[in-house]
C-alpha cells in the first residue's frame, strides 16, 4: 500500500507517494531525481549510496524509505551551496581524489559524517571510517589525503541543514 | 607543485561531457549535419595528406583509421570558445584533461576556453573503443595534427588581416599576434566571426617542439572534478527520458542452462508491471527500477541444467586439454642448443583464477527508438562498435543510431563487451517506449566477462656465469601480450596456446575478455616469479640478477630509478625481510615496482607495506594524471594478488557480490611512491594499465622473501599462503 512519507531532503521538505518498504536509494534516484546517489550493491559492502540521516552516515540501499519519515536527508546534492563546492568536496577536487566519481559521492559523504564526528582525524582513523567505501579505480590514498587536507583546512563548518 | 586548475565548461546544449538529459535535440546526424551542429565555428577543408597514425581500432572491426580533416577534431566557435571532439570514453582514466590540455597547448587558447566532447557517435571521429592505454598514444598525435593544422589556418587568415606575412606572425591565448608589434593582433574569434571558411593546406605544419610547450607537461588537476564531486556528473544510469520504463531480466541459475518454462503470472499482478517476453528474453518493465527487480522474482521459471561441469579445481587440466590453437609469439636461437649451455635447468608451472573487472558502475544502457532512429546511452568503452551493432540488430541505418556514452564509470576492459545494450534495445522495441536496462551487482559479476583462469609451464636455464641461455615459455589461455621476456636471452621460444584472453568455443564456462592490461598481469607473474627464482638458483640476489640479464639501457636506467627511490637492499631471497621486485615493457611504457611486505604466518594475511613504482612513459601530458592513473594501478592490483577470484561450478558464478569478492579497502593501503621517468623526447606511450601489470609478481616475489615460499597461484589468499607455509 502506498502511503504519504515526508521529509527533509537537503533542507528542503518533501513528500513521495510510494511503497514504505521501498529503499531510500530508489525513491531518491527515482521518485525525487537525485541521481548523484549511486547503485553499487544493494547489501550494504559499498558505500556508493551513503547519505546521511539525521548526521548519520546510512546505506540508502538497505535503508527503507518508510525509516526517514520526518527526518533530514543529506545527499551530495545537498553540500555545495550558491554554486560553490562545500570544502570537503574541494578537497576532493584538488586532491585529485576521483577517478570515474562513481564512488565518489558515497566516498565525500561517509567522509562528511566522519568530520562532523570528529573534525580532525588521524589517516588511521580516516581509513578506518572508510572501509566500508569501495573505489575500484584505486584513489584511496588521495581519499585520505582529501580528507585530511578537509580537516586541517576547515574548522568544518557543520552545515546543518534543518537551518538551510 | 601545486597542480594547475582548469574548469570545464559544460555546455548544455551538446552536453559536452556533463551527459545528456533527453530533451528533444536532433536523433541522429550525419556528417554535414555535424557541420550544423558545430555551429558557426571554423569550417575548413585540408588537402589530403600523408595518413596519420594507423588507428589501433582497425584491428577490430572496419578499418578505419581516424579522418584527416581537422573539423572531425575541433572547432573553433564564434566566441573563441575551442571544442574538441573524440570518440574515446572517460571511463576514469583522465583522457577528458589530457586532451583538453593537448588541444590548448597545440592550438595556443588558455586550457580554460577547451570544452571536449567524448564518446559521441553523431559528433566525434570514429574511433575503434577505449582501451590498451592507448587514448593519449594514438588518438593524441590525431588530435594534435589537427590542431596544428587548424592553427596553421588562422594564421593564414590573420596574414591576410593584418597586413602581415606569416612568417611575421605568431600565436598566443586564442589570437594570432604580429610578432614585433603584438598589440595588433586578431583573435580567433575575429577571424572565423561565425562565417565558414574554406581554406587548403598543402603542407601540414609542424606540431609544437616539446621545449615550447606550456600547457602539457605541467601538473593539471581532473577538470571533470566539480561535477564529479557535486553528483552531478551523468552517467548511464542516470539518464532521464519521458516515459522511460526500467528492466529487470530473467536470469538463469548458470551460463548454458537454457529456459524451459517461465510462469509470469504472479509478476503481472504486481501494479504497473509489464511483462514482456522476446524468445528467451524475459524482462519486467515498471516506471520504479527496484519494482521490476522485486516482480521479477516472482517469475517461476524452470531451466535445463548447464553442460558445464567445470570449477575452480578442474578448470587448469582442462585449459590445458582445450589447447584450441598454437601460436609461436617468438623464436630466436636453439632450444637445445641453450640446453647444452645451461649448467642449471629451473623449471615450474604458475596458475591464475578468473577476475572480475567489477567496475563500480554496473553495465548500464538506455535505448530510445523513434521511427528509422535509434538513441543509444550506454557505459561502454566502444561507442562505435555498439553503433554498427544495435543498428543491425535494430535494422536500422548506422548513421541513424546516435550512441552516447556519457561518464562511465570504470571499465578495465570489461566495457568492451555490452550485452546490457542489446538487451535495452530488445526491451524498447518491444516496448514501444525508452528503456534502462542496469545490471545489478549479481548480474554484473554473472555476465562479466572475466580475465581468463590462465595457466603457464616454464623451463629455464643458467649458464655457469649465471646468465640465462634458455627459455621455454608456454602460456595457456593468458594472451600473448608481455609473454616475450625483456631479458637477454640467446635460446628462446615463447608459444601461446588457446584462443587469447577472449577464450574460443568450449574452452571457459562464461565469457572472458581483455582485464586491464590483458594478458600481461598474468604473463608477468609468471615471468617475473620465474627470474625470481633462476636469481635464487643463481644464488643471487634479485635486482642484480636481473640488471645481469639486461642490455636495453632505457629499462635499466627505469631498474635503477625505482632501486634509487626503494632504498632497501636486496638480498638472495628468501632474506625474511619481504622486499620485491617485478618489471616490464608494457606496449612501450617500460616499468620497474618494488615492494614490502609483511606476511602472518598463522593467518596467511598479506600485507602489503609499501610500492614504489618507476615508469618511463615517455612525453608526460599530464603528470598529475600519470600519477593517478599509476597509483590506481597499484592499488587496484592488489586485488588480484590477494583476493580476487570467481568462485564458479556446473556454469554456476558464485561470485555473487562483494562480501565473497574482495575488492582492496582502505585498511589495505601501503604507501605508494611515483616516480616519472623523465623521457620526453620519446612520444606518448600508455599509462592507464602498465602499473598494474607487475603487481602480481612483486607480490609474490616479495612474500618469497619474507617466508621462503614461493606462490604459484593468483590470488595468494591468506588460506593459499597457509597451505603453502604447511607444506614447507
Ligand atoms: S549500494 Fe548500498 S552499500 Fe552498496
Ligand atoms: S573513482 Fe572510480 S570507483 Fe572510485
Amino acid at each position: 500500500m502506498d502511503k504519504t512519507i515526508r521529509f527533509k531532503l537537503n533542507g528542503k521538505e518533501v513528500a513521495v507517494e510510494t511503497s514504505p518498504e521501498r529503499m531510500l536509494l530508489w525513491v531518491l534516484r527515482t521518485d525525487l531525481e537525485h541521481t548523484g546517489t549511486k547503485y553499487g550493491c544493494g547489501e550494504g559492502y559499498c558505500g556508493f549510496c551513503t547519505v546521511l540521516v539525521d548526521s548519520k552516515p546510512e546505506r540508502s540501499c538497505s535503508l527503507p524509505v518508510s525509516k526517514v519519515e520526518g527526518k533530514s536527508v543529506l545527499t551530495i546534492e545537498g553540500l555545495s551551496k550558491g554554486g560553490r563546492l562545500h570544502p570537503l568536496q574541494q578537497a576532493f577536487v584538488d586532491n585529485g581524489a576521483l577517478q570515474c566519481g562513481y564512488c565518489t559521492p558515497g566516498m565525500i559523504m561517509e567522509s562528511y559524517a566522519l568530520l562532523m564526528r570528529k573534525p580532525n582525524p588521524t589517516e588511521a582513523e580516516i581509513a578506518d571510517a572508510l572501509e566500508g567505501n569501495i573505489c575500484r579505480c584505486g584513489t584511496h590514498k588521495r581519499v585520505i589525503a582529501a580528507v585530511r587536507q578537509a580537516s586541517g583546512a576547515l574548522k568544518m563548518k557543520v552545515v546543518d541543514h534543518d537551518a538551510r | 607543485m601545486t597542480p594547475v586548475r582548469i574548469k570545464p565548461r559544460i555546455k548544455d546544449d551538446e552536453y559536452a561531457m556533463s551527459g545528456p538529459d533527453g530533451r528533444g535535440d536532433e536523433m541522429s546526424l550525419e556528417r554535414r549535419e555535424f557541420l550544423k551542429l558545430a555551429g558557426g565555428g571554423l569550417v575548413v577543408f585540408f588537402a589530403a595528406g600523408d595518413g596519420l597514425d594507423a588507428q589501433e581500432g582497425g584491428q577490430r572491426g572496419q578499418g578505419q583509421g581516424y579522418p584527416d580533416d581537422p573539423n572531425a577534431y575541433l572547432k573553433v566557435g564564434t566566441d573563441g570558445r575551442v571544442t574538441g571532439f573524440s570518440g574515446k570514453v572517460e571511463l576514469g582514466q583522465g583522457t577528458l584533461t589530457a586532451l583538453q590540455m593537448m588541444l590548448a597547448e597545440e592550438l595556443d587558447v588558455p586550457l580554460a576556453s577547451v570544452d571536449m566532447i567524448m564518446g559521441d557517435t553523431a559528433v566525434c571521429p570514429y574511433d575503434g573503443g577505449t582501451f590498451g592505454s592507448r587514448s593519449i598514444k594514438y588518438f593524441g598525435p590525431a588530435l594534435r595534427q589537427a590542431a596544428a593544422e587548424a592553427r596553421g589556418i588562422l594564421v593564414r587568415l590573420a596574414s591576410t588581416k593584418l597586413g602581415a606575412p606569416e612568417d611575421a606572425l605568431a600565436t598566443k591565448d586564442g589570437a594570432v599576434y604580429v610578432l614585433k608589434s603584438p598589440s595588433k593582433k586578431a583573435t580567433y574569434a575575429d577571424l572565423i566571426g561565425g562565417k565558414k571558411i574554406e581554406v587548403r593546406l598543402d603542407k601540414k605544419p609542424p606540431i609544437k617542439p616539446i621545449a615550447a610547450h606550456t600547457v602539457t607537461g605541467k601538473p593539471t588537476l581532473r577538470s571533470d572534478g566539480p561535477a564529479k564531486v557535486t553528483g552531478e556528473a551523468k552517467f548511464s544510469g542516470d539518464i532521464r527520458l519521458p516515459g522511460m520504463l526500467y528492466a529487470a531480466v530473467l536470469r538463469p541459475p548458470a551460463h548454458g542452462a537454457k529456459l524451459k518454462s517461465a510462469d509470469t503470472s504472479a509478476a503481472e499482478k504486481v501494479p504497473g508491471a509489464r511483462v514482456v517476453r522476446d524468445g528467451d528474453l524475459v524482462a519486467v518493465l515498471h516506471a520504479k527500477p527496484d519494482v521490476a527487480a522485486e516482480a521479477v522474482t516472482l517469475i517461476k521459471a524452470e531451466f535445463e541444467p548447464s553442460p558445464s561441469t567445470l570449477d575452480n579445481g578442474n578448470i587448469f587440466p582442462h585449459l590445458k586439454e582445450v589447447t584450441a590453437r598454437t601460436d609461436v609469439v617468438i623464436e630466436s636461437g636453439n632450444l637445445d642448443e641453450g640446453a647444452k649451455l645451461a649448467t642449471k635447468i629451473v623449471e615450474k608451472s604458475y596458475f591464475a583464477q578468473y577476475v572480475a573487472h567489477a567496475p563500480s558502475e554496473p553495465h548500464t544502457a538506455v535505448v530510445r527508438i523513434d521511427g528509422d532512429k535509434a538513441e543509444v546511452w550506454a557505459s561502454t568503452q566502444s561507442p562505435f562498435r555498439v553503433q554498427q551493432e544495435i543498428a543491425k540488430l535494430l535494422g536500422l541505418d548506422v548513421p541513424n543510431v546516435r550512441v552516447r556514452a556519457p561518464f562511465v564509470g570504470g571499465g578495465f576492459g570489461g566495457k568492451n563487451a555490452g550485452a546490457q545494450i542489446v538487451e535495452a534495445a530488445r526491451l524498447a522495441k518491444i516496448a514501444g517506449k525508452p528503456v534502462q536496462v542496469a545490471w545489478s551487482r549479481k548480474e554484473e559479476f554473472f555476465y562479466d566477462t572475466f580475465r581468463p583462469a590462465a595457466t603457464y609451464d616454464i623451463r629455464s636455464g643458467l649458464d655457469a656465469q649465471n646468465r640465462i641461455v634458455l627459455w621455454d615459455y608456454k602460456n595457456y589461455h593468458a594472451g600473448s601480450r608481455s609473454s616475450q621476456p625483456v631479458y637477454d636471452i640467446p635460446h628462446k621460444r615463447v608459444t601461446g596456446y588457446g584462443g587469447g584472453f577472449g577464450g574460443a568455443e568450449g574452452v571457459h564456462p562464461f565469457g572472458t575478455g581483455a582485464w586491464r592490461g590483458p594478458g600481461s598481469n598474468t604473463n608477468i607473474f609468471a615471468t617475473e616469479s620465474h627470474i625470481d627464482l633462476m636469481a635464487e638458483t643463481a644464488g643471487m640476489d634479485p635486482l642484480s640478477f636481473r640488471l645481469a640479464n639486461l642490455t636495453d639501457a632505457r629499462m635499466k636506467k627505469v631498474v635503477q630509478a625505482a632501486a634509487d627511490k626503494f632504498g632497501h637492499t636486496f638480498a638472495k631471497a628468501p632474506s625474511g625481510h619481504g622486499y620485491g621486485i617485478a618489471i616490464t615493457d608494457y606496449l612501450g611504457t617500460y616499468l620497474a615496482t618494488m615492494a614490502e611486505v609483511a606476511v602472518d604466518k598463522a593467518s596467511g594475511h598479506v600485507q602489503v607495506l609499501r610500492v614504489i613504482c618507476a615508469q618511463d612513459t615517455g612525453e608526460v601530458i599530464n603528470p598529475e594524471g600519470a600519477r593517478m592513473q599509476i597509483e590506481g594501478c597499484i592499488t587496484m592490483g592488489l586485488g588480484y594478488c590477494l583476493t580476487e577470484e570467481i568462485r564458479f561450478k556446473d556454469g554456476a558464478v558464485l561470485t555473487e557480490n562483494y562480501d565473497t569478492y574482495e575488492l582492496p579497502r582502505m585498511s589495505w593501503l601501503p604507501k605508494i611512491e611515483v616516480v616519472l621517468v623523465d623521457n620526453p623526447d620519446l612520444a606518448p606511450q600508455g599509462c592507464g594499465e602498465p602499473a598494474i601489470t607487475v603487481m602480481g609478481a612483486v607480490v609474490a616475489n616479495a612474500v618469497n622473501d619474507a617466508i621462503g615460499v614461493r606462490m604459484d597461484m593468483l590470488p595468494m589468499t591468506a588460506a593459499r599462503i597457509k597451505e603453502a607455509l604447511a607444506k614447507k
